[in-house]
């Protein structure tokens, strides 16, 4: 059997995000015990106090742990302004502190009931046999009604660490690294191999940390101290195993950020191994939501990354109307220069635009050629879009523009459009410009005369910290105008499609034609852009 | 006897629980002299155990006063005074979690013993309830008899020196014989330990067996008080000549198997 390289991939990968998993893991069950023990026993005092802390609790556990994660972000960015401007000291509101908060939240509901169920089933007569024999409150708490609802609180903890492992997961898209970003890019890339792999290893985590905690409660239990030690060892070698990976990156790290799709993986990956063959330690954030990304870059938590003029002209700058390309990105340039000091290196040379697009056949058979036509068909089709197409502005505008409206709307997990439109599941799809399902699913993208969307140049952003460094800066300069949108198409079909596919192996193709190296040439090249990259 | 001070004195005690009508206890007095072992004596509900409770502050009473050694105990601190009264729980109420060493010597630790007197204290206790300290010590209360169980109720109740000693129906879950020694077994250490006892019980045997005195409550209320002899001759009250004629009649034909067995 050979070994598939995508797990040789996944593997080497592995210190990094289980060792960030565990600390963020690890960190918020701790957190999360040391607020709902003591919470739990005044609550034994106050009934109130009690019937009120498990209504909360149970309906934080009701919100989506996604929603959850997403909500704590824009609130600890509200409280580390505050702090900025109070204390003159802020923190970071991405990654660690947001999932730590928002896991801590999710692990109080399991340790808060089992330990008032615990400390309420013991029975009356103990109760009783304590004040008898001379305890204070305090002593038969501590002597007596702890130690006897030990396997119950226990349980409650064990199951708290299970939850708070598994949505650990879940912390990808808020910028903490996790066992969720194989999940996250593994879906992106449809790199099963990834999505499985990281299912794997939280699920053997969770049931290792499980099995830990159920030796140290049967070591409490059974005064074993031999149990007690052992798994007590075992949870902090867990724990130390962690911190040496997370604590040696080394100072200086350029982190490289993404978007959670798969172009994004590609391009971090090649702007990653740009900066290590220059001798610059990189690390990669990847799979950001798009809403933190550009905030994340500003406030220096990642240093470089690759956005698109129209999503910060209409998302960030929020101008609605269109206006030419080269216009968009002087614009762009100084918003983001003046606003937060980012500095922008320069266009990539391909744009990802929104677009419309349906299949070939039914184009030509319906006559639509332009958004004009497809006004006309509108109310007889439906529209796939992207879980943000219909919430983003370039869509109001060109409904605006051309009269644009569906027979219905849906939205769809990207990957899941392309074949859809294809299958006839749905009439029209919200398309990237630069994806290589267009052409592999013989899609046509309908003419949009009256620029509605704007235009969507790759840009390489690089945090303000970062502006003046020269050796970031040449590193990366061979990537300006390199890339044309047919050589991103086949990087972008080259991360997903065929045995060994990965967004690695696709920016190393990338680099490839860059360079304008033989190897797997598939088409001619600009010769002046090539004297340009061999400097 | 008489002209001592009581060492447990409860003077016109009234408690009644929650919103019930009528009364746990309904005006109760009851002086218990140094060195008295007094039974009370009733039925489930006639206010017995929360007799019993009153005199260590478990609960405290609507009216009347309770002193132990010339203290009103709504002066002292309930917690230290529940340390100098050795109290045996009915059914088991030892700590389930703990060895049998470790529920011996709760109270001397509570009371701040170091542990190397706590430990010869243990094997004392052990000895004095026959129970051999070496195999019994480190065992669980799971792992005992209900007889060995309640020779450790009996020690931990013990162990921090009281003079004192409640005992809410100690031996009610015994079979007959293992009951039958531990109550001799007991009684020989309460006139040992020159200790003062009162022990609740539903068992008028036991009561006349065991005790200097016998007292008798129905619902609440003190109805007949005085030696195992008096009551087992009074018949003025018809509900202790009832509650008497168990024990006589037991007697009654006790003695005459043992007349026959002589005359044979």
């Amino acid at each position: 059997m050979t070994s598939d390289p995508r797990i040789a991939d996944a593997l080497a990968r592995l210190p990094d995000y289980l060792s960030n998993h565990v600390l963020v893991s690890l960190v918020a069950l701790a957190i999360g015990i040391a607020v709902s023990l003591p919470l739990a026993l005044m609550s034994t005092r106050w009934r109130t106090l009690r019937t009120l802390l498990l209504a909360v609790t149970s309906v934080v556990q009701t919100i989506p742990a996604l929603a959850l994660l997403a909500l704590i972000y824009p609130l600890l960015l509200g409280v580390s302004a505050l702090c900025e401007r109070w204390l003159g000291i802020g923190f970071s509101a991405l990654g660690f502190a947001p999932a730590v908060l928002a896991l801590a939240l999710y692990s109080m509901l399991p340790v808060l009931r089992n330990t008032i169920t615990g400390l309420a089933s013991i029975d009356p007569a103990v109760h009783e046999a304590a004040r008898g024999v001379g305890m204070t409150g305090r002593q038969s708490l501590f002597m007596v009604e702890l130690p006897l609802a030990l396997p119950v609180i226990m349980a409650g903890i064990r199951t708290a660490a299970v939850w708070v492992i598994g949505t650990a997961t879940l912390s990808t898209p808020i910028g903490q690294t996790s066992l969720g970003n194989y999940v996250f890019s593994g879906l992106q890339t449809q790199n099963w191999v990834f999505v499985l792999f990281g299912c794997v290893a939280a699920a053997v985590l969770a049931i290792a940390v499980d099995q830990f905690l159920a030796l140290v409660e049967s070591g409490a239990r059974r005064r074993s101290r031999t149990r007690l030690a052992a798994g007590g060892i075992a949870l902090v070698l867990v724990a130390l195993g962690a911190l040496v990976p997370a604590l040696s990156q080394p100072r200086g790290t350029i982190i490289v950020g993404s978007k959670p799709f798969g172009e994004q993986y590609v391009l971090a990956a090649l702007i990653q191994q740009r900066l290590e063959a220059a001798g610059l330690p990189a690390s990669r954030r990847d799979g950001l939501g798009s809403s933190v990304i550009l905030a994340a870059l500003a406030a220096g938590e990642i240093d470089v990354y690759v956005d698109y003029t129209g999503t910060i002209w209409a998302n960030a700058m929020h101008r609605t109307a269109s206006a030419a390309s080269d216009k968009v990105l002087d614009e762009v340039t100084t918003w983001l220069e003046q606003e937060y000091g980012i500095r922008t290196l320069g266009r990539l040379g391909f744009e990802n635009a929104y677009a419309l697009a349906l299949p070939r056949q039914k184009a030509e058979a319906l006559g639509i050629a332009s958004m004009d036509d497809l006004a006309r068909h509108a109310p007889r089709l439906s529209i796939a879009g992207d879980y943000e197409f219909f919430a983003r502005p370039e869509w109001a505008a060109l409904r605006e523009a051309y009269g644009l409206a569906f027979r219905n709307e849906r939205q769809m997990q990207p990957e899941l459009m392309y074949a859809a439109v294809a299958a006839g599941d749905v009439d029209v799809i919200s398309a990237y410009t630069s994806d290589g399902r267009i052409a592999e699913h013989d899609l046509v993208v309908v003419a949009d005369p009256k620029h509605a969307i704007p235009p969507y140049d790759a840009i390489l952003l690089v945090a303000p910290r970062r502006a003046t460094d020269r050796a970031l800066g040449d590193a990366l300069r061979p990537l300006v105008d390199a890339i044309d949108v047919r050589l991103m198409r086949e990087a972008n079909v080259r991360a997903t499609v065929g045995a060994g596919a990965s967004p690695d192996a696709a920016a190393r193709w990338l680099w490839e034609q860059i360079r304008g190296l033989p190897a797997r040439q598939t088409q001619a090249r600009d010769p002046v852009r090539m004297a340009k990259d061999h400097r | 006897m008489t002209q001592e001070a009581p060492v447990i004195h409860l003077d016109a005690v009234s408690r009644t629980f929650g919103d019930e009508i009528r009364p746990a206890l309904d005006g109760v007095s009851l002086a218990v002299q140094p060195g008295e072992f007094a039974a009370v004596l009733g039925a489930s509900g006639s206010g017995k155990t929360t007799l019993l409770r009153l005199i260590n502050r478990l609960i405290e009473p609507d009216t009347g006063t309770v002193s132990v050694e010339s203290a009103d105990i709504r002066t002292l601190d309930p917690v230290m005074l529940r340390r100098r009264i050795g109290y045996v729980f009915q059914g088991i109420g030892l700590f389930p979690h703990m060895t049998v060493a470790e529920n011996i010597a709760i109270t001397p630790k509570l009371i701040g013993w170091d542990a190397a007197r706590r430990a010869a204290r243990v094997d004392e206790m052990l000895d004095l309830v026959q129970l051999a300290p070496a195999s019994y010590r480190d065992r669980f209360p799971h792992e005992l008899s209900g007889g060995e169980r309640q020779r450790v109720g009996v020690a931990r109740a013990l162990a921090a020196r009281p003079r004192i000693v409640l005992m809410d129906e100690p031996f009610g879950a015994l079979d007959g014989p293992t009951r039958d020694a531990l109550g001799r077994d007991y009684r020989r250490l309460h006139d040992e330990l020159a200790l003062t006892t009162i022990m609740i019980t539903h068992d008028a045997l036991e009561a006349v067996l065991l005790a200097d005195r016998i007292v008798v409550l129905q619902t609440g209320r003190v109805v007949a008080d005085g030696s195992p002899r008096d009551l087992l001759a009074s018949d003025r009250d018809p509900y202790v000549r009832d509650l008497m004629q168990t024990p006589r009649r037991q007697a009654e034909r006790l003695q005459d198997l043992v007349d026959r067995q002589a005359a044979r």
